[in-house]
């Protein structure tokens, strides 16, 4: 029967935003929606390898001679990255924390399977990050790769790669997990910003059911275009 | 005892201003120095809490629910009655008086009625500007719709949630106070006993409902705003935890209870399905705007309502009162009902229950209109009869709904006991023998925003501080008085439940001392309750004990003095040998089966005064003096 | 019918607690679930066993206190009904059912299914108000309020703040409640005037009670017995967002 006391808004102090949990949630947005549109282009641009390793090379050498450019670029990426992964985890301890008793029955009505593996696809994605840099950026898992990156015959280096089954199956288990992060995400972005209504909740949804089926496809494309013999060296 | 209620001289419309103007004032640097205690968080409890605290006086408010802002007048669906005439139809402040005073069958306070409809323009006014969002019409301007028992439209409303806006809105600014540091919010916490030292009002004793510890609080005024009695019926509208515990105690410390045999029926809830239910579910009373009230020509009829030709249903209420037709007062309405289903015209599983009928306004008015204006109350019957009423016509049957009767009060709220101050549904002041649809919600509001605030500040500067304390002799003594109650009730351990108690007396009363009520069934009423009580102390059992969160302890406590209080709601019906308004002795009818006044002999309140558990109450009698209306018959024809 | 119910029974708030299996015997299609409960603890009080404490008051629905997580689902598995008016029709015979309580960091449980949702009158005293005081407030007619505007703001002040979206909620988040309230007066001229400082205070006093955060489950809005939808938390955010980018006074 306690009485209790508050920080009205008469005379409240407003705590910074980035430390409430919805300014958390508009960084994780912002940075979110970055990638979204990393993840498109990246796509678009890789892509270029149904076009035949001159188009493909000639993109990859457009990039390299951004020079300082690509620098801000990978830095800026970086740095968002690791934003988006620090308050991702610091969240979801927050959230765990929310509830520490858990329900004997649980069960799901509303929320979708991607909306709740988000932590954990996001997680897959960060792995398959560290290894996506490895073996293509900084050549540490595959050292052959070191004459074809020399030269940026980014054309082989992608059937080279792919041509492997084990390499081709991480990535394709690794874009599975991306399609299911981006298909919440779409979706989520547009709400935490506000830019919703009542009308645009559901196709929003949708749109992010497309968009994730989209990306799905276009990477998954690459390494099955690969293995099937519809990319080749020659 | 001579009763003074403390009426204004003057002219009627006068009153308030002259009384308002002759009120001693506080300094507002003095303000602080006063403290209330306001029990209950309703519309009368908050708003005044709110209001108190606005001013600058010390406040600490008491509710038993886990948030102020589940108190009962939550669940008032229709809206809120106010003289604003925006409808140009002919509204006044004197009209709303008029109104309300027929409404109550010339047994309310004329000065009191007339304020009330006078501080109504203010409320809607009040509300508007806390964010309360009432409809609205295209123009943006502000929605009314007509209630029962008026001809103009002046009830505002907030879809069918109008208790729940207006509730909500007290609550804001009630948090806005707890906030600020102004008012000491108690969540849980339930009032057992008054505090009362050399004739003032001094605090309360309160059990924290989690951990079971009894204290006292000490308080330069206290303000009761706890609500009516009505589950003295054990069956009712009211909310489960509704009790008469608070106005109860005040009572045995020496307030007078007025008028307790005024009980509203209300005619349109959902009926009963059997034993087990625990409450009945009131569908909103505006559900008489558009719906038709009928029952088969026919006894025993077991057709289903569709298959009933027009000619064989008889539209009782548009057959007996031509102008007012459905929407015919609630006691008018309700006793239409409960005639019908005695000849055995009742309708549904238990044949007592009457049709009310939407498929003339659905094919008038089409679908989509009658589901904007009902469609949340029509889910409601839906979910709970597992039938829809936009095919099927509803069953409703009348049920105790709300109070009139209360603590009696003079002009300022004041109790017998000074100090001792009464709100809303807990006092008797302003219905009279009835209540006007939409009325109650207004004069929660009334006492709470606008009367209190003054009639509290003239107290304190006619009486000064309380300068008791805590510590002081009576609160200890009134504290282990309560201790000792919590632990004889743990101690029976008999054999019967708290519910099976509360069953059977709120049965005896509404067969007895309900809607309709006789001599005979009266007598019988009390020689059947005092019985029951003493089983009650002898074999009822109370699990647990008083040091933890027990429901079952919290129940037995209200029921216990349910016990005692029906006692006094029959003898006070008992008394009054006349019909009025929602008390109806059968004794007293005309030909035509209408309530027969005796003007002569009955235009007092009854106040009645504590004599001993069992004892017959001493009757004490406030003659009511109409000087601006003439008593005339009520007639709805 | 005959049912099975295993229901959550912790002493206090100290207690570790535990499920606890109960048979409900004879119970009509026509009662209520809570009238259901009430049969079963008038048969544990006679046996001796002390009844299982739960919150409810109106049983129509709108004081927002009963509380129940029956099967999983706050308020159970009717749409758009709080748990006091299920009725049984919707259950059959032999069924077995799950009682536990709100659970939340915010709503620690004070006996079996009660819990303690001070948090949200602490949120509300926080800013769920407009700064006016009682008289000397303009005619209710003198600002005009678009239907679209006040129907809205309805929409969303039909919350009963009964918590069931804090107790659906995945992470335990409280956005949709405390943007209904926002949303409310959002949509009114009489609450624009303090919007901004009204959402930043709300928010940072949830983030105090730990309430988690909300990652746009929407269980929320399925489990609200009121339909409140999230249409209201994307215009909080917008809100806030405003806030963020408001100039500040001092």
């Amino acid at each position: 029967m306690d009485t209790m006391q508050v920080s009205t808004m008469c005379h409240h102090r407003p705590v910074t935003a980035y430390k409430t949990s919805i300014g958390m949630k508009l960084l994780m947005g912002i940075t979110g929606f970055i990638f979204i549109g990393f993840v498109t282009g990246h796509m678009i641009g890789n892509l270029q390898v149904f076009l035949g390793a001159e188009k493909l090379n000639a993109y990859a050498h457009t990039l390299q001679s951004l020079g300082a450019l690509l620098w801000v670029i990978r830095l800026s990426l970086l740095t968002f990255f690791a934003v988006h992964i620090f308050f991702a985890i610091k969240l979801y301890f927050q959230n765990r924390a929310s509830r520490p008793v858990k329900y004997v029955k649980e069960v799901n009505v509303e929320s979708t399977f991607s909306s709740r593996i988000m932590i954990w696809s996001g997680l897959a994605m960060f792995s398959f990050v560290v290894y996506h840099l490895m073996h293509f950026t900084l050549i540490i898992t595959n050292p052959e790769y070191a004459v074809l990156k020399e030269n940026l015959d980014v054309y082989s280096m992608m059937i080279v790669g792919f041509s492997n089954y084990w390499i081709s199956a991480v990535y394709m288990v690794a874009m599975i997990f991306l399609a299911l992060h981006v298909n919440h995400a779409v979706f989520s972005v547009f709400q935490t910003f506000g830019l919703t209504n009542a009308k645009w909740i559901p196709l929003l949804r949708r749109i992010g059911n497309i968009y994730a089926l989209i990306i799905l496809a276009g990477y998954l494309s690459m390494p099955v275009g690969v293995l099937l013999n519809i990319i080749t060296l020659h | 005892m001579k009763l003074d209620a403390k009426v204004p001289s003057g002219p009627l419309a006068d009153k308030w201003t002259k009384h308002k103007f002759e009120s001693k004032l506080v300094n507002p640097a003095n303000k602080r120095k006063y403290s209330a205690i306001v029990v209950g968080s309703g519309l009368a409890g908050a708003s005044a809490a709110a209001s108190l605290a606005e001013l600058g006086y010390e406040v600490s408010c008491f509710c038993f629910q886990d948030s102020p802002r589940r108190a009962h007048s939550i669940s008032a669906q229709g809206g809120i009655n106010a003289a604003k005439n925006y409808q140009n139809d002919g509204d006044s402040v004197y009209r709303l008086f008029y109104d309300t005073i027929k409404g109550g069958d010339f047994r309310s306070r004329e000065a009191n009625t007339y304020r009330l409809a006078e501080v109504s323009v203010n409320i809607i006014d009040q509300c508007v500007a806390q964010g309360v969002p009432f409809a609205r019409d295209y123009g943006g301007l502000l929605d009314n719709r007509s209630f029962g028992g008026a001809q103009v439209s002046r009830t505002f409303y907030a879809r069918g949630q109008t208790g729940q806006q207006l509730l909500l809105g007290a609550y804001s600014a009630l948090s806005r106070q707890i906030g600020l540091g102004k008012v000491k919010m108690y969540n849980r916490a339930e009032m057992l006993d008054l505090v009362v030292v050399d004739g003032r009002t001094r605090g309360i004793v309160v059990r924290d409902l989690v951990s079971g510890k009894i204290s006292s609080f000490a308080a330069d005024a206290v303000l009761l705003a706890t609500g009516g009695y009505g589950n003295v019926f054990y069956l009712s509208t009211n909310a489960k935890a509704c009790n008469v515990t608070a106005i109860y105690r005040a009572y045995k410390r020496g307030a007078l209870f007025a008028n307790p045999c005024y009980m509203q029926i209300h005619p349109t809830c959902i009926p009963v399905t059997g034993d087990y239910q625990s409450k009945l579910t009131l569908m909103s009373e505006s559900l008489r705007n558009d719906g038709r009230i009928w029952a088969p020509k026919k006894q025993g009829e077991d057709r289903a309502p569709g298959d009933i030709p027009e000619n064989e249903r008889d539209y009782f209420l548009e057959r007996k009162y031509p102008s007012f037709g459905n929407l015919a007062p609630r006691d008018i309405s309700s006793r239409s009902a409960q005639e019908v289903c005695n000849e055995g015209r009742g309708v549904g599983e238990t044949k007592v229950g009457v049709y009310l009928d939407f498929a003339d306004a659905i094919n008038r008015l089409g679908k989509d209109v009658i589901t904007e204006r009902y469609g949340n109350l029509f889910d409601m019957y839906e979910r709970i009869t597992g039938e829809d009423p936009y095919t099927v016509p509803m069953r409703i049957y009348p049920a105790s709904h709300y109070t009139m009767g209360g603590l009696w009060v003079d002009y300022n709220l004041e109790s017998t006991i000074p100090g001792l101050f009464v709100l809303g549904e807990a006092n008797f002041s302003d219905h009279g023998a009835n209540r006007l649809g939409a009325s109650a919600l207004m004069q929660g509001l009334a006492d709470g925003y606008f009367v209190i605030p003054y009639t509290l500040g003239d107290f304190y500067a006619r009486s000064g501080q309380s300068g008791i304390s805590t510590d002081h002799e009576a609160f200890k003594q009134t504290e282990r008085e309560a201790v000792e109650r919590q632990e004889k009730l743990l101690s029976i351990n008999g054999k019967r439940t708290v519910d099976s108690f509360h069953r059977e007396v709120g049965k005896i009363m509404w067969d007895n001392c309900g809607m309709s009520r006789n001599e005979a069934g009266l007598k019988k009423a009390l020689e059947t309750i005092p019985p029951i009580r003493e089983e009650f102390w002898e074999n009822v059992k109370v699990l647990g004990d008083n040091d933890e969160f027990n429901q079952s302890l919290e129940k037995a406590g209200r029921v216990a003095d349910f016990l005692e209080f029906a006692e006094i709601m029959c003898h006070d019906a008992l008394d009054r040998e006349e019909s009025c308004g929602a008390h109806f002795r059968e004794e007293y009818q005309t030909e035509e089966g209408e309530a027969k006044r005796n003007d002569k002999k009955y235009t007092y309140v009854a106040a009645w005064e504590y004599n001993g558990v069992g004892k017959k109450p001493n009757l004490h009698k406030e003659e009511l003096e109409f000087e601006n209306v003439e008593l005339a018959t009520r007639s709805y024809k | 019918m005959n049912l099975t119910l295993y229901v959550w029974r912790q002493k206090n708030a100290d207690d570790k607690g535990r499920m606890e299996k109960y048979p409900a015997k004879n119970i009509s299609s026509h009662m209520s679930f809570l009238e259901m409960l009430d049969v079963v603890n008038e048969d544990l009080i006679e046996q001796g066993v002390e009844p299982i404490a739960f919150d409810h008051d109106c049983r129509e629905g709108i004081c927002g206190m009963c509380s129940l997580v029956v099967n999983g689902r706050p308020h159970g598995p009717e749409k758009a009904t709080t748990i006091c008016q299920l009725h049984m029709r919707h259950f059959s015979d032999g069924d077995v059912i799950y009682i536990e309580p709100w659970r939340a960091k915010a709503f620690p449980v004070i006996k079996d299914l009660v819990v303690d949702r001070s948090a949200i009158d602490r949120i509300m005293a926080a800013g769920g108000f407009v700064s006016i005081n009682t008289g000397g407030v303009p005619d209710a007619n003198a600002i005009p309020i678009s239907k679209t505007d006040a129907d809205t703001a309805m929409d969303a002040a039909a919350c009963i703040g009964c918590g069931a979206c804090v107790a659906a909620c995945k992470n335990a988040s409280g956005m949709l409640f405390v943007a209904a309230k926002v949303s409310q007066f959002a949509h009114l001229p009489q609450g624009k005037v303090e919007a901004s400082q009204r959402v930043r205070a709300m928010i940072d006093q949830m983030d105090i009670e730990g309430f988690g955060n909300c990652t746009n489950f929407q269980e929320c809005e399925a489990a609200c017995p009121k339909e409140i939808s999230i249409k209201f938390i994307a215009k909080m955010n917008r809100e806030y967002l405003k806030s963020s980018m408001a100039p500040t006074k001092g």
